[in-house]
């Protein structure tokens, strides 16, 4: 009888707490923010100093990778949905399609400021000076051979990609594909490197109309036919020479050379730390607090520092962005007050709290511009 | 025939007498694999132990540094009327980086200036407006104030970064070595049990961030979890037991809730933002959604442990109860429940202990967040203890390290004390 009750007095306070729950849908009185791992620490520092210094609540910072954030804040608009989502690369037109297309028309991109990539090794072991060119024959699938048709990468060790690099073998740690730091290595490493060999850059540079041209071009480098038909049915219209060179030049090599080390950039470093051999791949701000342990390479001529990613010159680099759900703004307390704070000159300024964090910072034109849009909330129209 | 006999048994006897000590030999070889097996296990779960311990423990202390503070006015910018609200936007910071350089007066450069104020937390601003708000009386008398130290400041007091290594290769700089240096010898430095890492709730500076939103969130989780798994568990497993006819469907029944034990719990993550989040639209990162995926998670293993205990009850007490004429219902309640409790209980905890341990499912339905406010119930955000473990340990500061080490440490007590409680029910329930 007494557990009946306990029961019935169990189920009417879950019963109770759903029916509150759905009540306060309405109204939420927390920032939701979700989106890419590689803001999340820049975004948390502006959101604790947000909720210590205001009086509305510290938002909630979910880390859901870029893509997975985006498809988050796009999926409709209510408390259910997320109000701010952070990605480490601009959103697509496809992303702001599925965001109209769901009810979310007014977004406000705030671009916040850059990353850089790193390519490092451990303190112990000299530092490598390689080029970007170096980087995609070392770690592409398939390079163009004697004969200029694609052979799979034959590459054992530095030397042999580049007589001025040590004898060792290449092994480089980095994130899986699902991880946004990925998709900027392979863009700007990877990418920027098959541009610096002539056959591959001559395919890129052709237009969607020259099919025969494409045609051509990938008869010389030795592909089969089937990868044109195949892109051209999953892009819905025909590709340019540059959607086919996206595809040799961003397929990294299967034969153990790529270590996949998972998303945990901590974890990479410790395995460099141990293995002087081995290169990593990872955001800049997880070599400038593990500058005791690792230390970066020097691509093109560049050491990848604070000061060189800054200017540009550091060629493995990345903008960094925040979106905004205009429609909530007014509805969820603070969201404007939160996107002033981060876009500050006390947060984003050269003396600011987010660079000592390691945000590479915009340049003062750059900035004044930005926290005016986020003043006057302009959208983005794409 | 005892001449010939003779030799015969003895060849045989000297058979005998070898094969019993080949068998003890096999016997004896065999105890000492067991012994290495167990050896083994212990070893490996020692350098697990000790390399979380050696990490963990120096995150249980807190450095502070004594700063004399001059709560001047014209400093804060306050007029000797001004509003609660005025003290709380005044700007403690300057007061402390004006207190820094009276006690470093010969610092000069806008960088050694920058690494001075690197000594003391972030942090060390919101104490002084809370002492301000606290005491208005403060405003223009200067006090001795031990202020926190800044996480890398504290990890060279703490003896974790060697001075004689290159400057280059370590955060805190010699400079700052060199301060650090005077103030302990001047006994301004002080190191404390760190009392932040249980009153804090997650931050993105070491030495300010704690696990009372992790653990808070857990409580509430786990609530949740046993008001609907224990119930429901117990009800299925009773039923089971004494009810249900035994035929096709109940043997099916039973199948499928052993299957779902094996189940990965990350599927049951996946099926938590299907139905509750998508479908019936229950808050994100709420201890609500990820209680109820954890019960669902713990409901097999709740089940086949109390069906197990249920089982075990002697027959002869509920035969006893129907002769001397308890209905079904009462030898169930009054008699076979009370017996089987305590083994009921024990499969219950630790099915329980399985869910404090779990972090799989959660990252499914958004519990992986940075939260620093403390949940007040079961639908504000929150996360719990593994999920805050993993969130460390993906952090840059390397003062998370320790951080993350000490995360654990405080899961495994929690997880120690739930599985020793089982094993106390479990005694007692043997002396019955």
């Amino acid at each position: 009888m007494k557990k009946h009750l306990v029961n019935a007095a169990v189920l009417s306070a879950l019963i109770g707490a759903t029916t509150q729950v759905q009540a306060q849908g309405a109204g939420r009185d927390t920032i939701s923010i979700v989106g890419s791992s590689t803001v999340y620490p820049f975004a948390t520092v502006v959101a604790e100093r947000f909720g210590r210094s205001t009086d509305f609540k510290t938002p909630k910072i979910e880390s859901t990778g870029s893509g997975g954030g985006l498809k988050l804040f796009c999926k409709g608009v209510g408390a259910n949905t997320p109000d701010i989502t952070n990605s480490s690369r601009r959103i697509k037109k496809s992303e702001y399609d599925d965001c109209q297309a769901n009810g979310v028309t007014e977004i406000v991109e705030v671009l916040i400021g850059y990353d850089g990539i790193a390519l490092a090794n451990a303190s112990s072991a000299p530092t490598f000076k390689m080029s970007m060119k170096d980087v995609y024959l070392a770690l592409a699938k398939d390079i163009p051979g004697a004969d200029g048709k694609l052979i799979a990468n034959p590459h054992k060790t530095w030397k042999d990609v580049n007589p001025t690099l040590p004898a060792t073998r290449i092994e480089v740690l980095g994130p899986p594909p699902t991880s946004g730091t990925r998709d900027a290595f392979a863009e700007l490493a990877m990418g920027g490197g098959a541009k610096a060999i002539p056959a591959l850059k001559a395919l890129r540079s052709l237009e969607a109309g020259q099919e025969a041209e494409i045609r051509q071009a990938m008869a010389q480098l030795g592909m089969p036919a089937g990868v044109y038909d195949a892109l051209k049915e999953q892009k819905g219209k025909a590709p340019k020479g540059e959607d086919v060179f996206n595809t040799i030049a961003y397929a990294v090599r299967e034969d153990g050379a790529y270590i996949e080390a998972g998303e945990n950039d901590n974890l990479i470093v410790q395995k460099l730390a141990a293995n002087p051999d081995a290169l990593g791949i990872f955001g800049f701000s997880f070599l400038e607090e593990n500058g005791d342990k690792v230390h970066g390479s020097v691509i093109d001529g560049v050491t990848p520092t604070f000061d060189t990613i800054a200017d540009g010159d550091y060629p493995i680099s990345r903008p960094l962005y925040f979106y905004i759900k205009k429609a909530h703004v007014g509805k969820i307390p603070g969201i404007q007050e939160y996107a002033l704070e981060f876009t500050s000159e006390k947060a984003m300024g050269e003396d600011g709290y987010l660079p000592e964090k390691g945000l590479i910072p915009l340049a003062d034109d750059e900035l004044a511009k930005v926290e005016a849009d986020v003043r006057n909330m302009n959208t983005l129209s794409m | 025939m005892n001449s010939t006999n003779e030799p015969r048994r003895s060849t045989s006897s000297a058979a005998i007498q070898a094969s019993l000590k080949r068998r003890y030999a096999r016997e004896r070889r065999f105890q000492w694999y067991g012994r290495l097996a167990v050896l083994t296990g212990f070893v490996f779960l020692f350098i697990l132990l000790a390399d979380i311990v050696s990490k963990g423990y120096p995150a249980f202390t807190q450095q502070y540094i004594m700063v004399e503070v001059d709560f001047d006015k014209e400093q804060l910018g306050l007029a000797a009327d001004a509003t609660a609200e005025q003290i709380a936007d005044a700007d403690y910071l300057g007061l402390i980086k004006r207190s820094l350089r009276e006690m470093f007066p010969e610092v000069t450069s806008r960088s050694e200036k920058k690494q001075l104020y690197r000594l003391v937390s972030m942090g060390a601003e919101y104490q002084l407006r809370d002492m301000v708000m606290d005491d208005p009386g403060l405003l223009g008398q200067t006090r001795e104030i031990w202020l926190q130290a800044h996480s890398e400041a504290g990890s060279y007091l703490k003896g974790q970064v060697a001075a004689d290594s290159d400057q280059a290769d370590r955060k805190v700089k010699d400079q700052q070595v060199l301060w650090l240096d005077q103030l302990r010898a001047a006994g301004r430095t002080e190191s404390r049990f760190n009392t932040t890492f249980f009153t804090a709730g997650d931050s993105r500076e070491p030495e300010m961030a704690g696990i009372k939103v992790a653990l808070y969130g857990s409580f509430f989780t786990l609530l949740v979890t046993f008001f609907i798994a224990f119930p429901i568990g117990v009800s299925a497993a009773v039923y089971l037991e004494e009810f249900a006819p035994r035929n096709r469907l109940t043997d099916l029944i039973e199948i499928n809730i052993n299957n779902l034990a094996a189940v990965p719990s990350i599927v049951f993550g996946l099926l938590g933002l299907a139905v509750f989040i998508n479908f019936f639209e229950l808050p994100r990162s709420a201890p609500l959604v990820g209680g109820i995926v954890l019960s669902l998670m713990t409901l097999p293993t709740i089940i086949i442990t109390s069906r197990a205990a249920i089982q075990s009850v002697s027959p002869s007490i509920r035969e006893a109860a129907l002769g001397v004429g308890a209905s079904k219902l009462q030898t169930v309640f009054h008699h076979v429940l009370p017996v089987a409790m305590p083994g009921i209980l024990t499969g219950s905890i630790i099915g329980m202990a399985q869910a404090l341990g779990e972090s799989a499912p959660l990252l499914m339905i958004g519990m992986v967040a940075f939260i620093m406010d403390a949940p007040t119930g079961i639908t504000d955000p929150a996360t719990v203890l593994p999920v805050q473990i993993y969130l460390w340990a993906d952090s840059p500061e390397r003062g998370f390290t320790e951080k993350t080490s000490a995360a654990i440490m405080v899961l495994m007590g929690f997880l120690i004390v739930m599985n020793a409680l089982a094993i106390y029910l479990r005694k007692r329930f043997e002396l019955k």
